[in-house]
């Protein structure tokens, strides 16, 4: 089991960041190349951002990817990803990507695993602003691409991917809760909520009273340790819903702490910790 | 700025999207917006290979489009209980004027410029009095976007005080969906940001002539800009999308906060005007969609059941660790029969409903 000192932890936050920063910038400038293109174009635009021309295999024996067929509420979109083989040090997923072709922002998420903690299930919400392609990506620790994906159809007229409301999301920004069940034994895999308060907006609206747009105002950076230890770092964006949400699994041997550091793209930083016993009942 | 064109002393037309190019340069927190733009012209391209949707009966239609007179010079066209269709034209939410001695104020404009022309024409057929008010109740395409269609008649136009906001942000999305789910009837819609906002603290009163209407704000429930309009000669309260009957609720706001001011309507069953300090009797109550109800607190408590009861299964599946998807497929699945459109939007509620709940 690797032991990440804080200094890792800071480099490695970092370097995601970097990471998703570039691919943005890419899929940017690879897109306004091409002005009409369709949806498979795209797709192959955000690629090649992503990976480049690295070959990329059906994943259906290494995750499995569940979307609703219709995005019910365009701003909450929930999304789950299950790993189908047994993670081990040896052979882990390493990277996963969350892609929605379609999406204003396509990259929605990018996780990082150290492959010191196994799981099975990772679930998130993701606006969806029109019919899309929903796309998993997992690179495994030896380099090898896999990828399912999913086509979901966009929500009826009146719903659409902001801000329920906005007051109140300001009010209560940076709030972040853990959820785990009542009790587990030491090294069972404990599947954990990880919530945390944020508007996680785009910055596409209009202010009417002083007529300028508000700037973008989203998570950045999601990590999660136990004890110091990562659990995964995820480079997120504003595809992301309101509130980010996202349910992991990792099974903590001894007792400890589990922490959760925030930064989002106003420079806040929100950090939260709560203590696990050796065994919860 | 001088993007911003406004059009006599009303409501301002905006191009948002010259802006958008305008300010893209400007801004380097903005660049997904670029990839917003792109995603536009890739967008219409899918529209075009829109759903078809229900077809509507010829009576359906005609009930979207005819006005009648539910009270003394208060004027009423009922929406038909379907979602936006080519064939309905987005006629889909109730709309209606009001006609003082003096002066016209309509209440919503329909999900399109050409429905707001209808409206307009049917105001003419009763009265050459002027338009000096359009007042919307909410941000809901259906109800929202055919304000510009009264651009000629220079009126106020008056809304919650987080319409504006609340629409700026979703402009695209609506007038792209409008697109998409109704064609040419879409055509030159464009959105219209209120000039006058009505304060949750204090409400709004509107002298039409020997009738004054009383305007309350209210906090977020359905939509986090929720507005009903009293008309204190009649009793009549319209409260839009505050109540749904036969068609099932949509929450796009809070359901604990929708839930609290239905309690606070049925609790004093009346309206405290401004201008006459009894608190005036409910006598009628105007849905955003459905008929027009006089017992209109049972149909408030069957809204409010719908909501609690969503509410309480969603707290259960919460604290034993459940996931919105286990809720979808499990939550309020009893309340199927008593809703039209039930699989349109009941999913939809849970989601939004889940959301909210778990931060309690
Ligand atoms: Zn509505």
């Amino acid at each position: 089991m690797t032991v990440v000192s804080s200094l890792k932890q800071i480099h490695s936050l970092y370097s995601s960041f970097i990471v998703l920063a570039v691919v943005t910038a890419s899929i940017i400038f690879t897109s306004t190349q091409a002005t009409a293109t369709e949806g498979d174009n795209r797709w192959f635009q955000i690629k090649s951002s992503l990976i480049g021309d690295s070959h990329i295999q059906d994943g259906q024996e290494i995750l499995e990817l569940d979307t609703p067929k219709r995005a019910m509420d365009a701003a909450i979109v929930p999304i789950t990803i299950e790993s189908k083989f047994e993670q081990t040090p040896d052979r882990y997923i390493k990277k996963l990507y969350i892609v929605i072709d379609n999406n204003p922002s396509p990259v929605a998420a990018v996780f990082t695993f150290p492959g010191n903690h196994s799981w099975k299930s990772l679930s998130t919400r993701v606006r969806i602003n029109a019919y899309t392609d929903l796309r998993a990506i997992a690179e495994i620790s030896d380099g090898s691409l896999y990828m399912v994906n999913n086509y979901v159809k966009a929500s009826g007229g009146c719903s659409a991917p902001s801000l329920k409301d906005p007051a109140a999301a300001a009010a209560q920004l940076g709030r972040i809760k853990f959820r785990l069940p009542e009790s587990f034994a030491a090294g069972d895999l404990v599947p954990t909520q990880l919530m945390i308060k944020h508007p996680n907006n785009s910055g596409l609206q209009f202010d009417q009273i002083s007529r300028y747009y508000i700037p973008a105002d989203f998570v950045r950076t999601i990590q999660v340790t136990y004890n110091g230890e990562e659990v995964f770092t995820v480079d997120t964006d504003i595809s992301i819903s309101e509130d980010p949400s996202i349910r992991f699994g990792f099974a903590p041997e001894k007792s400890g702490v589990l922490e959760v550091h925030v930064k989002d793209s106003k420079g806040r930083t929100f950090s939260h910790s709560m203590n696990l016993p050796e065994q919860r009942s | 700025m001088k993007q911003v064109k406004t059009t006599r002393q009303y409501g301002i037309f905006i191009n948002f999207r010259k802006i958008y190019a305008n300010l893209l340069s400007l801004d380097t927190s903005l660049l997904f917006q670029k990839i917003l733009k792109i995603q536009y012209s890739q967008t219409c391209v899918m529209f075009s290979l829109a759903l078809i949707l229900l077809t509507t009966s010829a009576t359906g239609v005609m009930a979207g489009g005819g006005f009648q007179q539910i009270a003394p010079g208060l004027y009423f066209s009922s929406g038909v209980h379907q979602d936006f269709s080519k064939s309905n034209k987005g006629q889909i939410a109730n709309t209606g004027f009001i006609v003082g001695s003096e002066r016209v104020a309509i209440i919503d404009t329909g999900s399109s410029y050409q429905q707001g022309l209808r409206i307009r024409e049917h105001v003419r057929a009763v009265t050459d009095l002027p338009i000096d008010y359009v007042i919307v109740t909410h941000m809901h395409p259906d109800h929202a976007l055919g304000t510009s269609a009264f651009s000629k008649d220079s009126p106020q136009v008056i809304g919650h005080q987080n319409l504006a906001d609340a629409l700026a942000r979703r402009e695209s999305t609506y007038l792209n969906n409008m697109k998409r789910l109704l064609g040419d009837s879409a055509k030159d819609t464009q959105l219209v940001i209120p000039s006058k906002s009505v304060t949750t603290t204090e409400g709004m009163s509107l002298n039409l002539g020997d009738r004054w209407l009383y305007l309350t704000a209210y906090p977020t429930a359905h939509t986090n800009n929720d507005l009903s309009v009293f008309d204190t000669k009649t009793g009549t309260l319209w409260l839009s999308d505050l109540l749904f009957v036969e068609r099932i609720p949509v929450i796009d706001g809070s359901l604990l906060g929708w839930l609290k001011v239905m309690d606070g309507l049925m609790a004093s069953g009346c309206i405290n005007t401004q201008h006459n300090r009894q608190c005036q009797p409910i006598v009628q109550v105007v849905p955003g969609h459905g008929p027009v109800v006089t017992a209109w607190q049972s149909a408030l408590a069957k809204q409010h059941h719908y909501l609690e009861e969503i509410a309480n299964q969603i707290r259960r599946i919460i604290s034993k660790g459940g996931t919105i998807s286990q809720a979808v497929k499990s939550v309020g699945l009893d309340e199927q029969g008593n809703w039209l459109l039930f699989n349109e939007y009941h999913g939809r509620n849970v989601t939004a409903a889940f959301a909210e709940l778990e931060w309690e």
